[in-house]
């Protein structure tokens, strides 16, 4: 896939399908197959095709939502670079990533949806909810943060819109749809108003992505409960944490799958290199500091359940997924090959799809010890135990997440003008 | 018996009020415990919901751990698989020959300040005025928040599980028999409540509204377990305290259970 900036630039409709692109769906296929089987089960036998139990009752699918979530919230604030900062060097991916923001937004929301006992019930909170509760906050920021997504990218690609209206087939009748009789293109005035609404609505979504995702890590550190969550770290943790995976995946997207790789490709592609290692590091430190304060003087609530996660029997989960893929692997990528278009993307890919042990790290470790000494044998049952490995249908379900997202951000690419070839 | 003749201290707004002198410490055999806190109970039900507030004491010098408080629960509330009211926890310390073994019975504190109420989403669990805490389980979600929330462990989830099912089979008889929880009829069928919602023990609140003692309270051979309104100086759940060693559990953490320790 990966080509020089020599390669002449060939407009995507034109080009062969190459046989990357058969392993891609190949990949998707078996992807959607296996996360098939998953929805099945889900929706057949509900939860209990979980390994979670009353004393661990969150596992795998809370920290997929929140590895979904947070891919949005770091593509988004990609986006306000451009949108808000004015930043040029990214202009012209700036409407991908407002895609890549909306349908991981909704990877996510399927994801804790699947995750609910009562899923007919999640739209309580809209009406019912509770202003106490960090996760009430969090279903009424998601809304917000919603159409906050879909108007923004209207008008961001309005007059891309417009232009693609000669289009012929499905994507020329999207265009005609959303811009309604407008037949010609915007004048400078035009433009300019609405990258000045484009630019309001990214500020306000600054605050709003810092909220709900520092939100998310709020939700598991407001719990007084939970020694190794009850951290004021947390939310900026997860923050940016956010912003790394999300610009990591971002990044990949860009490296491997834009469609014309010329000089400003390349060029996009070192700037996005370059941010990317500077969130990894400041990720890495945030890490590395939640987790060597509390295990310093080796005393205290949080020493057994972090050292279990460093060496318990998932340690490499730590060591080798997080430090080793996450982290140290892209690290030396990019500061080995900061030019390298292939080294920068597959730096993203592993730190956005590994990302997802860091998350599960944060999630299951604080459920794993329990509250009150002796509470494990107190009473026996296969449901009420402090152990947890997510079952083969729970990863399946995760895929059926990934294929349908897959399928949403292909419709995206195909119907709206997210390239933005059309406008010159 | 009980008076409020005792010397008068400050109150916070600078007022005198008076030290509640309790009635002597119930000796259990020289009284049935059982009738007192009966007597008790409805003393506490003749009053406004608002101004009881219902409790227990604990007496871990009598528990024997024979465990049959959590099976009372488990028969009482039609507990499924996965679902625990009122474990009874076991510590053994001491080397042989020189080893002891104490037992903890874990009711739901029905904490005062409860720390699993403001997590609910929608507000499906909530403080009643007479301090049970109670889950509404046709508004829950099952998201499980509270579970996390509760640092007793108190809370565990309805994952739709049968005994039927460890032997292949339908629900047993026992699992066709509906619960009365909250004063409702909860018949277990899969999809609808109790089914994926977060349950746990409610002091058998649909018992104590009709003048019974909670189930675990009643099967207590030991007579460990004393139940009243805590509001009621007279009553056995707050005399048997006096002249003890008192403590909640996690008291630091500012919940103030309403479940009291004797040691």
């Amino acid at each position: 896939m990966i080509t020089s900036t020599k390669t002449p630039s060939v407009p995507p409709e034109h080009r062969k399908i190459s046989p990357w692109t058969w392993i891609g769906v190949g990949l998707w296929v078996v992807v959607l197959v296996l996360g098939l089987q998953g929805f099945y089960e889900r929706m057949l036998h509900g939860s209990l095709i979980t390994d979670l139990g009353g004393w661990m009752p969150w596992g795998l699918w809370v920290a997929a939502y929140m590895w979904f979530i947070g891919l949005s919230a770091g593509a988004f604030l990609l986006s306000t670079l451009v949108y808000v900062f004015g930043m040029k060097s990214l202009e012209r991916v700036a409407p991908l990533s407002l895609l890549v923001a909306l349908v991981t937004l909704l990877m996510a929301m399927l994801m804790i949806l699947f995750d609910v006992g009562h899923m007919g019930r999640i739209f309580e909170i809209w009406y019912r909810g509770n202003p106490h509760s960090m996760m009430a906050w969090m279903g009424w920021l998601y809304t917000v943060y919603f159409l906050l997504l879909v108007v923004e990218t209207y008008f961001a690609l309005h007059n891309a819109l417009i232009a693609a209206r000669g289009h012929v087939g499905l994507s020329g009748r999207v265009a005609r749809l959303l811009t309604g009789q407008r037949r010609t293109l915007l004048s400078e005035s035009e433009q300019h108003r609405e990258r000045h609404i484009t630019t309001v609505l990214g500020a306000i979504g600054i605050p709003l992505a810092f909220a709900f995702h520092g939100g998310v890590g709020a939700l598991l550190a407001t719990v007084a409960a939970r020694d190794v969550w009850h951290t004021g770290l947390y939310p900026i943790l997860f923050i940016v944490g956010a912003f790394f995976s999300g610009g990591a995946l971002f990044t990949a997207l860009i490296a491997f799958f834009w469609p014309v790789r010329d000089k400003e490709w390349m060029l996009t592609v070192r700037t996005l290199g370059r941010i990317l290692l500077g969130l990894l590091l400041f990720s890495a430190l945030l890490d590395w500091a939640d987790y060597q304060v509390p295990l310093w003087y080796g005393v205290g609530p949080e020493v057994r359940e972090l050292s279990q996660v460093l060496t318990g029997p998932f340690w490499w989960v730590f060591w080798l997924v997080t430090v080793g893929g996450v982290y140290l692997i892209p690290a030396v990528l990019l500061i080995a090959k900061p030019k390298s278009p292939w080294a920068i993307g597959m730096a993203g890919v592993l730190s956005s799809v590994l990302f997802l042990a860091v998350r599960v790290n944060l999630v299951v470790p604080g459920l794993a010890t329990p509250e009150l000494p002796n509470l494990p044998s107190s009473y026996h049952d296969g449901r009420l135990l402090f152990h947890y490995v997510p079952t083969w249908a729970e990863w399946e379900l995760v895929l059926f997440v990934v294929a349908v997202g897959v399928v949403l951000y292909w419709v995206g690419i195909k119907l709206l003008p997210v390239w933005g070839r059309d406008v010159k | 018996m009980g008076t409020f003749s005792g010397n008068p201290v400050p109150k916070p707004d600078g007022g005198l009020v008076p030290i509640p002198i309790l009635p002597p410490p119930t000796i259990p055999s020289e009284e049935d415990i059982r009738l007192v806190m009966q007597s008790d109970l409805q003393r506490a039900l003749k009053k406004p919901m608002g101004e009881r507030q219902w409790g227990m004491s604990i007496d871990l010098q009598r528990c024997t751990g024979c465990q049959a408080c959590t099976l009372a629960c488990i028969n009482e509330n039609k507990l499924p698989p996965g679902v625990v009211y009122r474990p009874v926890l076991e510590n053994d310390s001491g080397t042989f020959p020189n080893v002891t073994k104490q037992f903890l019975p874990r009711p739901c504190m029905q904490c005062a300040n409860p720390p699993c109420v403001p997590v609910c989403p929608v507000g499906a669990t909530y403080k009643r005025p007479d301090g049970i805490v109670e889950i509404d389980y046709d508004v829950c979600i099952g998201c499980r928040y509270c579970i996390t929330a509760c640092p007793y462990s108190a809370r565990t989830f309805d994952w739709g599980e049968f005994y039927g099912d460890l032997v292949d089979g339908p629900p047993t008889p026992y699992e066709q028999v509906p619960s009365l929880e909250y004063g409702h009829v909860w018949l277990r069928k899969a999809g609808t409540s109790p089914i994926n919602n977060t349950r746990k023990c409610q002091f058998c609140i649909e018992r104590v509204q009709r003048g019974e003692l909670p189930a675990c309270v009643r099967t207590c051979f030991a007579l460990a377990t004393y139940f009243g309104d805590l509001n009621d100086p007279e009553a056995l759940v707050n005399r048997v305290r006096q002249g003890r060693q008192v403590m909640q559990l996690k008291a630091d953490m500012g919940t103030n259970p309403s479940v009291y320790y004797l040691l």
